[in-house]
């Protein structure tokens, strides 16, 4: 059994033994706060896969993913100016600063004043909470492009628009997933958040209804839900970036001296994982 | 090269006027008490075709010379002319070779885009094809397009940079100290890839090193610089007969010859 294979069942076996020892622990429990895993599962089961699903999970995951979406989406946008030009970054960054250490769940009364109660207060919400981080890493990652490469573009005359597609964003493609990393965990507590605030539906709304009306099992159910959107968002994120920075692994490794001798082909362009050599190197190392 | 005399700081009348002329070329950095002066004056006309090896004592100026010439950095004062044209910013037909081939490849491409990556503009997808390819081959890396350039050996990844120059079919390739990150054996190999690569896209070449033997072996002319601030001590041609060969060439009378009066030049300057 390889190494990784090894990780992956231990990342799998742990917890499902948890849930295990946590199932035949409380089978018999009385408690109220404390329902049995049982009655959990079945509550799980009935109410958050079932009618609970459609009513109360996908609004959450859509508010959610058009927040997060337009954070990505503005924060790429104002990272790039902030790092292409040393004049707008003197004249953003202290707004950014001060912006950003406001926490922006006190921005939910002033977002239910403008906005109301529905979606586009959430989104807004998620969507400014999650912009800072991406915004300012991104901004980072855009200044400390390797000056040679930017040579390179002017010597070769690359227009304005190649270089920044092709030269300065890819460059810094790995502080813009560090923004990503960063700003995803936002998202999902505003999200719950903004909806035990103010809300008719989503799962923070529901969470904290069953909390209202005694439901604990149904409360729990929803905990549970949010454990699993976070994991599953977070491994999209992790699969995403593995795809799009699997050169930096490499050229990182290759850099510090561990670059492979005799390189493996690459069938076809398509192929750009490289993920396979990529380990090799590691363990090499 | 014919009348490539050293006539140092004054204007020359010729038929046709020279690919590159670099006039009262000066280069100072910074301003008041800490000002450094990079470049004294340096005036150089360079003939189309030719092959030019500017040499001189480590830290002498000669990267910002390249620069300048470049037009990646404006000179304090004085001119750079490529084909009669002012440099005002780098000019479309030239194309540059730096040292450190893993910072001036792109990391995130394979070796393929990497060459194909300047010549977008200028070519349709299937004339690019052919160029990239047969730069590739030039350079002896057919075959490799698909891997990224970090999975090469740095020879082989300076080879692409050199690759990508040739395919963007520059007037003028300056290339600055290529081979001073490659082992000793790499280093010749490269030399004489280079030797052949010109004779393939007659190419005109701005070759700066700082090691004699590789400047003297390549060269139509070297072009010494004293320690800075810079400005030339002598241009020596090199009548050493062509093809050039690692063995045959450097045991010729001549080449030893103008080996040590280089060696001479530098060390006495630096």
């Amino acid at each position: 059994m390889s190494k990784r294979q090894r990780l992956l069942l231990v990342e799998v076996l742990v917890p499902c033994a948890l849930v295990v020892i946590w199932y035949v622990i409380s089978l018999n429990s009385t408690s109220f706060y404390f329902p049995p895993l049982k009655t959990i599962l079945g509550n799980f089961w009935s109410f958050w896969l079932g009618k609970g699903f459609i009513a109360q999970v996908v609004p959450s995951i859509e508010r959610m993913a058009i927040g997060y979406g337009l954070a990505i989406v503005a924060g790429v946008i104002v990272g790039v100016g902030m790092g292409l030009s040393t004049w707008a970054h003197d004249l953003a960054n202290p707004l950014v600063e001060f912006l950003r250490s406001i926490p922006s769940i006190l921005l939910i009364p002033f977002g239910i004043v403008v906005l109301g109660v529905g979606t586009s207060m959430k989104v807004f919400i998620i969507a400014l909470g999650c912009a800072f981080p991406i915004i300012l890493n991104t901004a980072d990652g855009v200044r400390s492009v390797e000056p040679t490469l930017i040579d390179v573009a002017r010597t070769f005359k690359l227009s304005g628009w190649t270089r920044l597609v092709r030269v300065v964003l890819p460059s810094a493609g790995p502080q813009i997933f560090a923004g990503l990393r960063a700003s995803l965990p936002l998202a999902l507590i505003l999200m719950v958040v903004s909806e035990m605030l103010a809300s008719t539906n989503g799962i923070g709304y529901s969470i904290l209804q069953a909390q209202t009306r005694f439901v604990i099992s149904e409360m729990w159910g929803g905990i549970i839900v949010l454990g699993i959107l976070g994991y599953l968002v977070n491994l999209i994120l992790t699969v995403a970036e593995g795809r799009v920075l699997a050169w930096h692994r490499g050229y990182r490794a290759s850099l510090l001296g561990k670059a492979p001798t005799a390189p493996r082909a690459r069938r076809n362009m398509k192929a750009r994982t490289g993920r396979p050599t990529v380990r090799q190197e590691e363990r090499r190392g | 090269m014919a009348d490539a005399k050293a006539d140092l700081n004054g204007p020359r009348e010729k038929e046709r006027p020279p690919l590159v002329r670099i006039e009262a070329l000066q280069k100072t950095y910074g301003s008041g008490p800490g000002e450094h002066r990079a470049i004294a004056d340096i005036s150089l006309d360079v003939d189309d075709g030719e092959f030019a090896c500017i040499v001189g004592p480590s830290g002498c100026g000669k990267t910002t010379l390249l620069r300048c010439l470049s037009g990646l950095l404006p000179p304090s004062s004085g001119t750079v002319k490529i084909s009669g044209k002012l440099v005002e910013g780098p000019p479309a037909e030239m194309a540059l070779v730096f040292q450190e081939y893993n910072r001036s490849l792109f990391p995130w491409m394979s070796v393929y885009s990497n060459v194909a990556m300047p010549l977008k503009k200028r070519l349709r997808a299937k004339e690019r094809d052919l160029v990239v390819n047969e730069a590739l081959h030039a350079v002896g890396l057919e075959g490799t397009g698909n891997k990224y350039p970090w999975q090469l050996s740095g020879g082989m990844q300076q080879r692409v940079a050199i690759a990508r120059a040739v395919a963007y079919r520059p007037a003028i390739l300056l290339m600055d100290e290529p081979f001073a990150s490659v082992d000793a054996q790499t280093r010749n190999e490269l030399e004489d890839l280079i030797l052949q690569v010109r004779h393939e896209y007659g190419v005109t070449i701005l070759f700066v090193t700082h090691d004699i033997d590789e400047a003297v072996y390549m060269a139509d002319r070297v072009v010494v610089l004293s320690k800075p601030p810079c400005s030339i001590v002598k241009i020596l041609p090199v009548p050493l007969p062509r093809p050039r060969q690692q063995v045959a060439t450097k045991q010729l009378p001549e080449y030893t010859h103008l080996r040590a009066e280089v060696y001479g030049m530098i060390v006495g300057h630096a």
